[in-house]
């Protein structure tokens, strides 16, 4: 510890009469050094911490493992025993703790952590993507057969002035002309909040095998085909695609990587292969983890677009330029994009 | 060494390869840490909403001026958004924020005294926080809601979806580590967080605390008067050892007296009337030397019964 105890450890050591006691004494300096690091960075005071001591952290934390692994060999000392054990214990959460900063960490997502596990899950996404399609084709075939699934595939407060029998002009009058609607930030906020939440909860669906999240998937995308048949309907299907491709291929894309990511998981536990249960439920929720927090700023993003470019460019043309440079800006960065996929794999 | 939680106690393997003991969370305290969080996640959104809607200068004035284009609508409408994004991050980067730092916990959690830690013994990742973070979601806000939302004339569709989500809610209860859906999908336990002083080695405490206090150590000549024999030491284990360590370190003179009469009884002295610690204490000091230096030649002797290290 420091150079006042010494003598007396010293000569404590000497007229120590058992040889474990010895051993105990020779290394107590270090232990209770490193419990005082330990102390301090549970504690949260890192930068108190000098880099002399942090330096020395890892070197401690071995030198008190094989310390335990003596002692349990050749010591009866119940005490030093469980000092030991509960010491090793609380070295072992600082030093494999969470070391990454969050800044580091964001750097190594953006830098190729993201898109490397949007590639590993592609099986999940082709399954979620054929979903959706499926969900849009059965919404609108429903609604084409009988008119009547309309109201109940799209919910009353999302319908409003989009109902079957309204004319060509209130349709269209929902698609342009909202460039002078007041509080356009807000409804952006709540927009993405409410969607970030939506594909939360899409995503932990998947934990019961995947299918409550294609059920969602399913259920969402047919109130899309439902709305798209009404649109066609008044022959204003082009303009209503324009209307939703401006946020629509970045919120569609987002949506369809949580439902990916959720099946993802579902189907880890439903299929572990040869791995156990437990570890390839975690190895899926790890790289879907990843997924879903690209979803979350993604869909900021899709707010974003959907409050304001969307009102702001209010033709259609403009509106599939964007849509459409979104989508293919997402697409390059996920599986053209490598970046430092080397650094991520090592963090 | 005292376990009275045998039934939660595991053995995680740490990357050097060491095993060192943990302790699962009970599902109390983990309730418990819950809930602190929670109070705490609904105190800040209160305060903040408090203090964003003084700002805005008043409920009523509020509701008028939001829809306005003038600079005040836009001020209010930047609050709002404010608002909306503060109340995102309370709801899901909360536990995030706290269970990333140091101590793997959140204030609700490190009250309780747990903590989260990779089931693996490796590193705790972010991947790993975040992955076990996203599912409570559907654990506890949606099962509560759907249950708080249904009313009396709710029907069979009902019970089906509530058992449904009953299943996510409790499914701590029915597995032995008590790992939520999260945990099982991050890969993370949650396990008691330790915190124990390193003791006096009781075989060496006597004469240091003599030295500290600057005394002889012929000013106690009569602790150093028992020396006991082959046989006499033969008689107990490791189990014995330590249950003695307790007593000793313990030092309550009842049990310091029982157990001075068991011992002697055993082994047959009764030297150590008047002066049962010393007695004990070198008996400690002489049966662990025996014991310890039969464990170096790889023979141990667990308790009483089983064989001696001959």
């Amino acid at each position: 510890m420091n150079a006042a105890s010494l003598p007396n450890s010293v000569s404590a050591i000497e007229s120590a009469a058992l040889r474990s006691d010895r051993f105990r004494l020779e290394r107590e300096a270090d232990w209770q050094r490193l419990e005082a690091i330990v102390t301090r960075m549970e504690k949260g005071r890192l930068r108190r911490l000098s880099d002399e001591d942090l330096l020395a952290l890892p070197g401690l934390y071995r030198t008190v493992a094989s310390s335990l692994s003596i002692a349990r060999e050749t010591s009866l000392d119940a005490a030093t025993l469980a000092y030991l054990e509960v010491l090793v214990q609380r070295a072992w959460f600082v030093v494999y703790g969470p070391r990454t900063s969050l800044w580091d960490w964001l750097r190594g997502f953006l830098g190729g952590g993201w898109s490397a596990a949007v590639r590993a899950i592609w099986i999940d996404l082709t399954v979620a993507l054929a979903v959706m399609i499926a969900g849009v084709a059965v919404g609108w075939l429903l609604v084409a057969h009988d008119v009547n699934w309309y109201h109940a595939l799209v919910g009353g407060d999302m319908a409003g002035s989009r109902v079957p029998g309204a004319t060509p002009q209130a349709l269209r009058g929902t698609l342009f002309g909202e460039a002078d609607r007041p509080g356009m930030s807000v409804f952006a906020a709540q927009l993405f909040s409410n969607n970030a939440q939506v594909s939360i909860l899409a995503f932990a669906l998947g934990f019961a095998f995947g299918l409550p999240s294609l059920m969602l998937l399913v259920q969402n995308m047919a109130s899309l085909g439902a709305m798209l048949w009404l649109y066609s309907g008044a022959g204003l299907l082009v303009d209503f695609a324009g209307w939703l491709a401006v946020h629509g291929t970045t919120e569609l894309f987002a949506i369809l990587l949580a439902g990916g990511a959720g099946l993802h998981i579902g189907r880890a536990l439903a299929f572990p292969g040869n791995r156990p249960i437990l570890q390839a439920a975690s190895e899926a929720g790890r790289r879907s983890a990843l997924v879903m927090t690209g979803v979350v700023l993604m869909l900021i993003v899709a707010a974003l677009l959907e409050g304001f470019a969307r009102q702001m460019v209010d033709q259609t043309f403009g509106r599939f330029v964007i849509g459409g440079f979104m989508l293919s800006l997402w697409c390059a960065y996920f599986f053209a994009f490598r970046g430092n996929l080397g650094k991520v794999r090592a963090a | 060494m005292r376990r009275r939680h045998r039934s939660r106690d595991r053995v995680l393997t740490t990357p050097e390869g060491i095993s060192v003991p943990v302790t699962v969370g009970s599902r109390g305290s983990r309730v418990g840490a819950l809930l602190l969080d929670l109070t705490f996640i609904s105190l800040l959104i209160g305060l903040t909403t408090m203090a964003l809607i003084l700002m805005a200068g008043g409920v009523a004035a509020f509701e008028h001026q939001i829809g306005q284009q003038n600079a005040l609508g836009h001020a209010l409408q930047f609050l709002v958004i404010v608002w909306i994004v503060i109340m995102f991050l309370f709801r899901n980067a909360y536990f995030l924020f706290f269970e990333l730092g140091p101590r793997g916990a959140t204030p609700g959690k490190r009250i309780s005294g747990i903590r989260i830690a990779a089931r693996d013994g490796g590193r705790l990742t972010a991947e790993m926080v975040i992955a076990r973070n996203l599912l409570r979601d559907v654990e506890l806000f949606l099962p509560i809601i759907f249950i708080v939302q249904a009313g009396a004339d709710s029907g069979m569709g009902w019970l089906a979806a509530a058992g449904w989500f009953a299943i996510f809610l409790l499914f701590p209860l029915f597995n032995r580590d008590a790992l939520r859906a999260g945990d099982v999908i991050a890969g993370t336990w949650v396990v008691e967080r330790p915190r124990r002083k390193l003791e006096a080695a009781l075989s060496v405490s006597r004469e240091r605390a003599a030295e500290s206090r600057g005394e002889h150590h012929a000013e106690a000549p009569a602790r150093r008067g028992y020396r006991f024999e082959e046989a006499e030491l033969a008689v107990y284990g490791e189990y014995e050892l330590q249950a003695l360590e307790r007593v000793l370190r313990d030092d309550r003179a009842q049990s310091l007296e029982s157990v001075y009469q068991t011992i002697a009884h055993k082994i047959g002295r009764s030297d150590g009337w008047n002066d049962e610690r010393a007695f004990l204490e070198d008996y400690y000091t002489q049966l662990r030397a025996r014991l310890e230096a039969g464990m170096r030649m790889g023979r141990r002797k667990a308790n009483k019964f089983s064989g001696t290290p001959q």
